[in-house]
């Protein structure tokens, strides 16, 4: 195995769980709604996907475990910011509170256990073909199941109706309504998918990537998931290649420090939030036809009746 | 039948009294069932939690201590968030304001520096907040780039900044090259209001930002002007005020009192400058922002209120042996009531039958 | 006179407070301060192993209690105060940032005693003690040289303080008396505890060529990433070979048991002392897990290092110790390098083709 295809490899899972979380969050904002929660419905997911594992030896109760956990905190912020009304940041910030005290008291039974990693997949022939095979048909399903769920996103959002009105939702709520769609509904189904793709992004950490739960092992992902999705304009495709491109940073980072690049490590761990910024002005200075934020986004919506 | 959400007429001050008492009801009854499913007696938890801290005069200093950098950096976003503008940042001023003001304690230890330092001191903190805050500002006015996320990820920046300086040039040389500065010289120290105690100066100063907080909103014509941009822009648009203008000063204020407040915890109640000086001040300070109501008095109580939480989760972990978890999930349910609470001074819940089933009614 | 009618009535006061048991009120009662949670499977869950096989020790004659996730910043001198006034007689700070507020807690409560793990500064009611975790260090540094095949070990270092560059050090020098030509390839993860990120670091070395990951990080994630690989790693903290069964060569553990209930003792029988306190594999506070997955000659080999350092006729830092640029390093010690230059080490010897960061 050569050194780039290893890269690729570790870039490849270190970017699943931030494309996935990302995927969800950035569904719940083109319905126009910022749930800041994601750290809190990721860790809850982790520990619950843990838990489903560890008593069932599946990996895939464990994710739909983890799915159900980051699914239920999400209706929990659906009730406050949809139900009534409440700010959307102040909500989502509280969740994530509730979600690491709500994850440590379960996890804590957790501690010292392992389960077996979710099996990587092998297709004879196709795995084995050279630089190529391992990256695509070689990993954890959770890697391909990532890309799919962007590819159904993005056909969701631009190819049928329901994603016209989702982003309709989120542009401009007040028209949306007059028109008769149920704003509140949709983003209802928003939010909930935004939590099932957080609680799924946060057990595949336990599940694929390092077999134990521990509290806080999410460490941050759920902010930077966040990130990604403004990065990407909040269009899927560009939220490809940010959440590899943060990936590949990441990984990238730690080999030039194995090389012995003399460069302070705390600058190369802040490379990727400063390509951040300096993308996110760009795109917003360009504009180059692609959507900015949706219009409602973080506004409540509370229908005339 | 249906439950739905629907605006009132105007405000009601009936339900903004008694919102919080029915937030804290609805949490002690949550809590009670929580701690006798974890097997606590919840009388005697709730006890430990809400009265205890309130009953010496130790812990009443403890809750101000606490509760003093959350409420300053509040009340800047406060500022921000009327103006409808959302830095999510403030930790990262924070930062950055502690290492700013930290620089002059590093540079001058050891001197005989005059009481010229500290005063110094806070107003590079300051200084240093605004600007490091001014960068989300001009990224939205310049590129609309989004200050949400360009506040956000500052925060990192100034984490690793923080980071390096105190693993590398500042570190103390008579430290064993452990991650920390030297002691800061009693001139670079904020001074104790009590001998003994642990009430500082920083306490005081947030006062005074409170008070500042209140007639600026409540009496002068930025105040007004800060509001109605926030409420409705284009009203103010009309009214000829520059929200752009008002976005750079808002964020300015902002970044400002929260490097000084990070500046105040360094110089006070650390005592000198090392990684990890925040436990997350300017996250917490948005929930304190909004538990308050973007007002300053409601944010100094709210403020003291979530203090109180913290002294008191600590208290239940020595006195119950109540796991931390436990405090934060308390904090998340008291924090959604007193939202949830708080919805209702403006919309009222109301009960609607099949028949008359609106198009959308998924509250 | 009056002094001790009050005392009576004050300890038949307390006699019929504590219902609980008829010794309740001379339990002693002893507080930890933990920076992680106590299922973190390093660094605090070895402190509250050690602290639940304290109370095995002593039973009812002691009473703990603990406060977890305490951050080094300004809430932990808080913290340590409250502990202080619940009545906890003795009380360990568990963690180096906690050494200014400790010091200051301490000033203020004289006749409490207080016990600061890794630290500098002592005071009449303030303690230090911490492990000669390099010992271990240099042992693996053996074991490591002798079965790496490729002649390069991965390192995943936490934050370069000197506790963990005495580590690369002592490594280094135990693996250069088998291998001169050995190499270290370094990897920071500035983190303590991200087990995803530790796990990122651990695969980026063995994509690099190193085939022995040692880590100074506290998951056990760099152990299960070289057991997926079929590669060979040793445990931090604790007991780790459940993550890696055919992966372990031995891990360093950190003991505090035997040093808590020493300490605790001493705080029963009224003979508590300020002291410093630095033991190594000789006092078991450093203990090396079995030495697993490894041929019987360099098992002898590992066996007889650590026998040796214990009886004191190995000495990891044993002069001369050559810095990078080939030039010898004081030697304070006499025939080795001084404690104080072992514990404020800044530096890399010689055979590290790399710098410590942030150093001059």
């Amino acid at each position: 195995m050569g050194l780039l295809e290893a890269i690729i490899l570790s870039v490849l899972a270190a970017s699943t769980p931030l494309l996935i979380a990302a995927t969800g969050e950035l569904i719940t904002e083109r319905a126009g709604v910022l749930n800041l929660g994601v750290e809190g419905m990721m860790i809850l997911g982790a520990a619950c996907g843990f838990g489903g594992t560890l008593l069932t030896g599946s990996t895939i109760v464990g994710a739909i475990c983890g799915m159900l956990a980051g699914t239920a905190l999400s209706l929990i912020f659906a009730a406050m910011a949809l139900g009534l009304a409440v700010n959307q940041v102040a909500t989502g910030l509280a969740l994530t509170i509730l979600g690491i005290g709500l994850s440590g008291l379960i996890g804590a039974g957790f501690v010292g256990e392992r389960i077996a990693t979710a099996p990587h997949l092998y297709i004879p022939g196709l795995t084995d073909i050279p630089y190529v095979g391992r990256i695509l048909f070689g990993e954890d399903g959770f890697v391909y199941l990532s890309l799919l769920l962007v590819i159904a996103v993005w056909l969701f959002l631009y190819r049928t109706r329901a994603g016209l009105i989702l982003r309709a939702a989120g542009d401009n709520h007040v028209s949306a309504h007059a028109l008769g769609y149920p704003v509140l509904r949709i983003r209802l189904y928003a939010v909930m998918f935004g939590g099932a793709c957080a609680g799924l992004a946060g057990a595949y950490l336990p599940l694929a990537y390092t077999p134990f739960f521990i509290p806080g092992m999410t460490a941050g992902r759920g902010w930077i998931a966040l990130a990604l999705v403004v990065f990407s304009s909040w269009r899927p495709g560009r939220l490809v290649v940010g959440a590899y491109l943060f990936g590949a940073v990441t990984i990238l980072q730690l080999h030039a420090q194995g090389w012995g690049i003399g460069i302070p490590s705390q600058l190369m761990s802040a490379l990727p939030y400063l390509a951040t910024v300096v993308v996110l002005v760009l795109i917003s200075r360009a504009r180059t036809g692609g959507s900015t934020a949706p219009a409602a986004l973080g506004t409540v919506f509370v229908p005339d009746r | 039948m249906q439950l739905v959400l629907e605006k009132r007429a105007e405000r009601s001050t009936a339900i903004a009294l008694i919102s919080p008492l029915i937030a804290i009801g609805l949490t002690v009854v949550t809590m009670s069932i929580l701690f006798v499913l974890l097997g606590k007696n919840p009388l005697a938890a709730l006890a430990v939690y809400f009265i205890t801290p309130l009953t010496d005069g130790y812990s009443l200093q403890e809750i101000a201590v606490k509760a003093a950098p959350l409420v300053m950096i509040a009340i800047g976003l406060s500022l921000c968030y009327l103006a409808n503008v959302w830095n999510i940042g403030a930790e990262g001023q924070f930062l950055v304001g502690a290492v700013a003001g930290s620089w002059l304690a590093v540079v001058t230890h050891g001197s005989d520096a005059g009481p010229w330092v500290l005063p110094s001191m806070l107003l590079f903190g300051a200084a240093a907040g605004a600007l490091y805050a001014l960068i989300p500002a001009i990224c939205k006015v310049r590129f609309g780039a989004s200050e949400i996320l360009v506040s956000l990820m500052l925060v990192y920046v100034a984490e690793l900044l923080l980071d390096y300086l105190v693993r590398g040039p500042w570190r103390d040389p008579a430290g064993f090259n452990f991650p920390t500065t030297a002691e800061f010289d009693p001139v670079a120290t904020v001074p104790l209001l009590i001998e003994g105690g642990r009430l500082h100066l920083g306490v005081a100063i947030t006062l005074l930002v409170v008070a500042g907080a209140a007639v600026l909103l409540g009496r002068t014509i930025k105040g007004f002007e800060i509001r109605v941009v926030g409420a409705a822009p284009r009203a103010a648009r009309f009214g000829g005020f520059k929200s752009n203008q008002l976005i750079l000063l808002t964020f300015a204020i902002s970044g400002a009192l929260a490097g000084l407040a990070g500046i105040i915890e360094v110089a006070g109640p650390i005592g000198h400058l090392q990684p990890g000086i925040s436990p997350g001040y300017g996250f917490t300070a948005i929930i304190v922002a909004f538990l308050g109501r973007l007002n300053p008095v409601g944010i100094l109580i709210a403020g003291l209120f979530l203090a109180l939480t913290f002294i008191g989760g600590e208290q239940a972990q020595i006195a119950m042996k109540i796991p931390l978890d436990m405090t934060k999930v308390f904090q998340g349910i008291l924090l959604f009531y007193v939202l949830a609470c708080d919805s209702l001074i403006l919309y009222r819940i109301r009960l609607i039958m099949p028949q008359r089933k609106a198009a959308d009614g998924t509250a | 006179m009056r002094k001790t009618v009050l005392a009576a009535t004050a300890a038949v006061l307390a006699a019929a407070i504590s219902l609980g048991g008829a010794h309740a009120a001379d339990k002693l009662k002893v507080g930890f301060i933990y920076l992680g949670p106590i299922g973190d499977l390093g660094w605090t869950y070895q402190h509250d192993q050690a602290r639940l096989a304290m109370i095995k020790e002593f039973g009812d004659k002691v009473e703990t209690t603990y406060l977890e996730n305490v951050s080094e910043g300004p809430d932990s001198e808080r913290s340590i105060e409250q502990l202080a006034r619940a009545g906890n007689k003795l009380i360990f700070t568990t963690s180096f940032g906690y050494m200014e507020p400790t010091l200051k807690v301490a000033r203020k409560y004289p006749n409490v005693h207080f016990e600061h793990a890794t630290g500098y500064k002592r005071d009449k009611n303030m303690s230090t003690y911490s492990g000669r975790f390099y010992e271990g260090r240099y042992i693996q540094g053996i074991i490591a040289a002798k079965m790496s095949k490729s002649g390069v070990l991965g390192y995943i270092g936490s934050f370069p303080i000197p506790e963990v560059i005495s580590g690369i050090n002592a490594t280094i020098l135990g693996a250069q008396t088998i291998n001169p030509n050995i190499k270290v390839k370094i990897i920071w993860a500035n983190t303590w505890f991200d087990p995803g990120k530790e796990a990122d670091a651990a695969k980026a070395l063995l994509d690099q060529g190193a085939d022995i990951i040692m880590q100074h990080t506290d998951s056990p994630a760099p152990m299960q990433i070289a057991s997926e690989r079929g590669k060979l790693a040793f445990g931090q903290d604790s007991e780790m070979i459940k993550f890696g069964p055919k992966t372990q060569l031995t891990s360093i553990m950190d003991n505090w048991a035997p040093y808590y209930i020493k300490r605790v003792k001493a705080e029963l029988d009224g003979t508590w002392k300020s002291e410093d306190t630095w033991d190594g594999l000789k006092e078991k506070m450093v203990v090396m897990a079995p030495y697993t997955n490894m041929p019987d000659d360099v098992k002898k080999l590992a066996m007889d290092t650590e026998a040796g350092i214990i009886a004191g006729t190995i000495k990891p830092f044993k002069c001369p110790v050559l810095g990078q640029d080939g030039k010898e390093i004081e030697c304070k010690g006499g025939d080795h390098l001084a404690d104080g230059q072992v514990l404020g080490m800044n530096f890399y010897v010689k055979g590290i083709d790399d710098k410590v960061p942030g150093g001059k």
